[in-house]
């Protein structure tokens, strides 16, 4: 293979680049490692890269290298990240991430990354929910800011670096990373074969839409938050483009499992993360014992608080994982009705406090200060007297599009393997928050920064194989092919241009939104789930009734964009809902008091989603498989749902007890501090 | 009574069309900011005076104020619209003005192009030349102190608050702005980008470089992340007349 052509251009004597779509972490690591490999890259972004959500993780990023002499391991990060996921995601790709984790932390510090950092000079770590290790690296509370800002960086370096031929000349006019930013993904170019050679996109500032060429495309788009409405996500992560490759076929693994954080703040527009770093530093999760507790909180004395998170889990205390914690607020508040009291209206409010008042103000102003900022910011009180108040909202996926991994003899990773990061659809890989795999059934704080790095570092070369190796170049693929796809994509804004209908998008997509956040997050009843479904199919049909906004030609259009969006999102909420209606049983973040317990025999498997489109009489559906085949590179590779657990065998999870997480290892850090009051 | 937002919002229909001022009044609601009430008009893009109009366009995505993309002025002063509370800037219920930022062209409406920014850090070779994304062990060990200082200054979002807040940014003039001479400060702060010091020295010695930095001072006012801009102009200044004075001993 790979003999007819060459590695830098093909028979037509055009570059052969390779297309990633999105440019927060996962994109702009995928984006260095293609260039290292001397692939050049198009980097077709929604918004100018530095501006992608990855801007407002906050807390940190994993890496065990055990700089405070408690025992941690990449072993222990592989436990406890299998153990936290509720022993849904496949270990070898987790165990591949933990070993290479300190070193992905080392890279980051080389580019510059201003790490908080201990009296020595050396990196600082501090703790994060699932673990009582202090093993999470941290630039205040701005982490994902600035990781973002060094990639960033990086990637500008290979804007001005000239992409050589295979005699090191240099070619005319070509760098390694031409950007195109502001532009939107519309859809896959497929050819004959089933084989993805490009994709077609939008630009937002003229709405023209044209086809790239691409020798592989690289999906790191991102989650899909924005399906709920009001979460901690950034408006842009609709899933929109996840949602398309689905449409197209793209297999899309686990969508039932979301994560909802246990703690941001109310607001019209967003709900705003606070980060678990500010238990991680000591703040106390509690509501007054008195339900109609009249003072403020601060004024409230300790005698009259209920740590409920320390007293029910000892072992974790505030640090529990996300999905845990999330429960005992949502049961605090919705439940028992022991949220923080309002004295004017009379009734308890969907809020507990989170209390970092008695914490030592350097500490917080060296260490959570980005944070504490944007709650003294959006909540309009100081943070450093008062306890704040917070309540649960939607965060993350851990389900996404579904992607492969070569294992090794180790159990790890094959690294370079075409099949790490490959979709089922050949020539089409995924990486970062966009696909499935490091999370299993709930992710662990400060191990999505880590997982968006390491599957760039993952992509990059597994896509470089793949560029190396297939039979054809892109460029050799009939002009037809790509001016059939953009005609399709132009058809459909033009059609979206004429809709002329009584509904309006916006307003559709947050009826949508407040469903799917009632009766789709933190406990979830069959019943409930039904209408649900019954609402997704209803909007559906509304969204062929919409009336756009905006009929502007030849410019800036956001409403017609928004049309595209809303449509995108009802299908995820599709696969999204249903899953959770198919899965009888409870398993990380998604809980079904029903059926409150995990069930390995019947559950313990992926969640295989394909687009069932509607045909003759029948409506559009979700097509649920237990196995599948996909082809690439000639090769046919069968995959299974069964899930692998060869490196940590599945048991349940009991966070009440310290170290319960990381028993297998049997190793507990002394300086263990279960109740939070470090 | 429904409490109601006015706002009156300078628009212009695309690049290098006339701009115009329309009215909107919208319901109130808690928490409320900028953008919720940007997210209102698109619900119902109708005026004061009941015209239906396309809604008003602008740039949106984390807003919790770390994007850099939601700029635009507000009441005259130029900050980012997500954490301009409503009951802030109009407790009485004030019309609030919004208007694009001056400095850049305008595409639509209260979304401009900031993508001169993104070019400038180019210039200034704004990064650390890595030997590669492999393992290579730790990096150079750094002060607390240090890491202080270069975490203030890496908080920088290019949102462009500074830019239009220097009166030597201007039609006239391709000053490169004090965010950009800020970044250079922070890598040439870092052991390793230290070793590239000179070649970002000399970016910004030539046409709209520092030079062109008139001390008015507004950008540190106006930045809405408090980077000490003025203290990195000054120390970035010292070493460019360092290197304009003794740069030629070491040639």
């Amino acid at each position: 293979m790979g003999s007819d052509t060459s590695r830098a251009r093909a028979e037509s004597s055009k570059v052969r680049r390779v297309l990633v779509v999105g440019g927060g972490l996962a994109g702009l690591m995928t984006v260095v490692r293609l260039c290292e490999a001397g692939v050049p890259v198009d980097l077709v972004s929604l918004v100018p890269v530095k501006r992608s959500h990855s801007v407002c993780a906050q807390g940190g990023i994993n890496a065990s290298v055990n700089t405070k002499g408690e025992g941690d391991s990449p072993q222990v990060h592989l436990e406890e990240t299998a153990y936290g996921g509720d022993f849904l995601a496949n270990q070898p790709p987790v165990k591949g991430m933990c070993d290479a984790a300190p070193g992905i932390i080392y890279m980051l510090d080389r580019m510059g990354v201003p790490f908080n950092r201990t009296p020595e000079g050396l990196l600082d770590f501090r703790r994060f929910g699932g673990s009582l290790f202090h093993r999470t690296a941290f630039a205040g509370a701005t982490t994902g800011q600035q990781l973002l800002y060094a990639l960033d960086e990086q990637v500008r370096r290979w804007e001005t670096v000239d992409v050589e031929n295979e005699r090191g000349e240099r070619v005319a006019g070509e760098k390694m990373v031409r950007k195109y930013e502001s532009w939107d993904f519309l859809s896959l170019v497929i050819d004959d074969e089933g084989i993805c050679r490009g994709i077609v996109a939008q630009d937002l500032k003229t709405m023209s839409i044209r086809a790239f060429r691409g020798e592989a495309v690289c999906l790191a788009t991102g989650g899909p938050g924005i399906v709920f409405g009001r979460s901690t996500n950034s408006v842009i992560n609709t899933g929109t483009a996840a949602s398309a490759a689905y449409q197209q076929g793209a297999c899309y693994a686990n969508g039932e499992f979301v994560q909802v954080h246990p703690t941001a703040i109310p607001g019209a527009d967003k709900l705003r993360l606070i980060s678990e770093s500010v238990r991680g530093e000591g703040g106390r999760v509690w509501v007054p014992r008195d339900p109609r507790e009249q003072r403020p909180g601060r004024d409230v004395p300790e005698s009259a608080r209920e740590y409920f998170l320390e007293e029910k889990y000892p072992g974790y205390g505030n640090l529990v994982p996300r999905d845990i914690a999330s429960r005992e607020l949502f049961r605090k508040c919705f439940h028992d009705k022991r949220g923080v009291y309002n004295t004017k209206r009379g009734a308890n409010e969907n809020e507990v406090y989170l209390d970092v008042t008695h914490l030592p103000q350097e500490l917080l102003r060296k260490k959570l200060a980005g944070v504490l900022e944007i709650y003294e910011k959006f909540a309009g009180e100081d943070p450093y007297t008062n306890p704040m108040r917070v309540f649960p909202a939607v965060h993350y996926s851990m389900g996404g599009l579904w992607v492969d991994y070569e294992k090794s003899a180790n159990g790890s990773l094959v690294m370079g393997s075409p099949r790490n990061q490959a979709t089922n659809i050949p020539g089409l890989y995924a990486a970062g928050e966009v696909e499935y795999q490091y999370h299993g059934a709930n992710r662990l704080g400060a191990n999505s920064l880590l997982s968006c790095l390491w599957g760039g570092m993952v992509a990059g070369p597994a896509i470089a194989a793949y560029r190396n190796n297939v039979r054809r170049s892109s460029w050799d693929i009939p002009a037809s092919v790509f001016e059939k796809a953009e005609r399709r994509a132009s058809g459909e804004f033009d059609a979206i241009l004429g809709m002329d209908g009584d509904e309006n998008a916006y307003a559709l997509h947050q009826e949508l939104a407040e469903t799917m956040l009632v009766d789709c997050t933190i406990e979830r009843h069959n019943a409930a789930l039904d209408r649900v479904l019954e609402k997704v199919e209803e909007v559906a049909e509304r969204t062929a009734r919409i009336g756009v906004t905006d009929s502007a030609k030849g410019k800036t259009n956001q409403g017609a964009q928004y049309v595209r969006h809303v449509k995108n999102m009802v299908v995820l909420a599709r696969v999204i809902a249903q899953g959770a209606r198919n899965r009888d049983e409870s398993r990380g973040a998604h809980f079904k008091p029903d059926f409150p317990q995990r069930n390995d025999a019947d559950w313990q498997r992926t969640t295989l989603a394909f687009h069932q489109p509607a045909g003759s009489g029948v409506r559009e559906s979700v097509r649920y498989e237990r196995s599948f085949d996909y082809s690439l590179l000639g090769t046919s590779m069968h995959v299974t749902d069964e899930v692998d657990v060869s490196l940590v065998k599945p048991r349940a999870r009991k966070y009440e007890t310290a170290g319960a997480a990381s028993a297998a290892a049997k190793v507990t850090p002394a300086s263990a501090a279960p109740t939070g009051k470090s | 009574m429904q409490k109601t937002v006015k706002l009156r919002i300078k628009r212009q229909d695309g690049p290098n069309q006339p701009s115009y001022w329309e009215d909107f009044a919208i319901a109130w609601q808690p928490h409320m900011n900028v953008v919720a009430a940007l997210m209102e008009i698109q619900k119902h893009p109708v005026t004061s005076d009941g015209k239906k109009v396309a809604p008003v366009v602008w740039e949106c995505v984390c807003l919790e104020e770390v994007c850099g993309s939601c700029t635009m002025i507000i009441n005259g002063k130029v900050r980012q619209s997500c954490s301009a509370m409503i009951d802030r800037i109009a407790p009485n219920g004030q019309t609030i003005t919004l208007a694009p930022m001056t400095k850049f062209p305008v595409i639509r409406d209260l979304m401009v192009d900031r993508s001169k920014m993104f070019e400038t850090l180019k210039r200034v070779h704004a990064w650390i030349d890595l030997d590669g994304s492999h393992e290579l062990g730790p990096g150079p060990r750094q002060s607390q102190e240090d890491q202080e200082t270069a975490y203030s200054l890496s908080r920088c979002m290019t949102c462009g608050c500074c830019l239009e807040a220097c009166p030597q940014v201007n039609s006239s003039s391709s000053f490169i702005g004090p965010a950009s001479i800020s970044l250079v400060r922070f890598y040439n702060l870092h052991p390793s980008g230290s070793m590239h010091s000179d070649e970002r020295l000399d970016a910004i010695m030539g046409d709209g470089g520092i030079e062109d930095c008139g001390k008015a001072q507004n950008c540190v006012e106006a930045c809405p992340k408090e980077i000490p801009l003025v203290d990195s102009i000054s120390e970035i200044g010292r070493d460019t007349t360092g290197r304009m004075l003794f740069g030629w001993l070491l040639k």
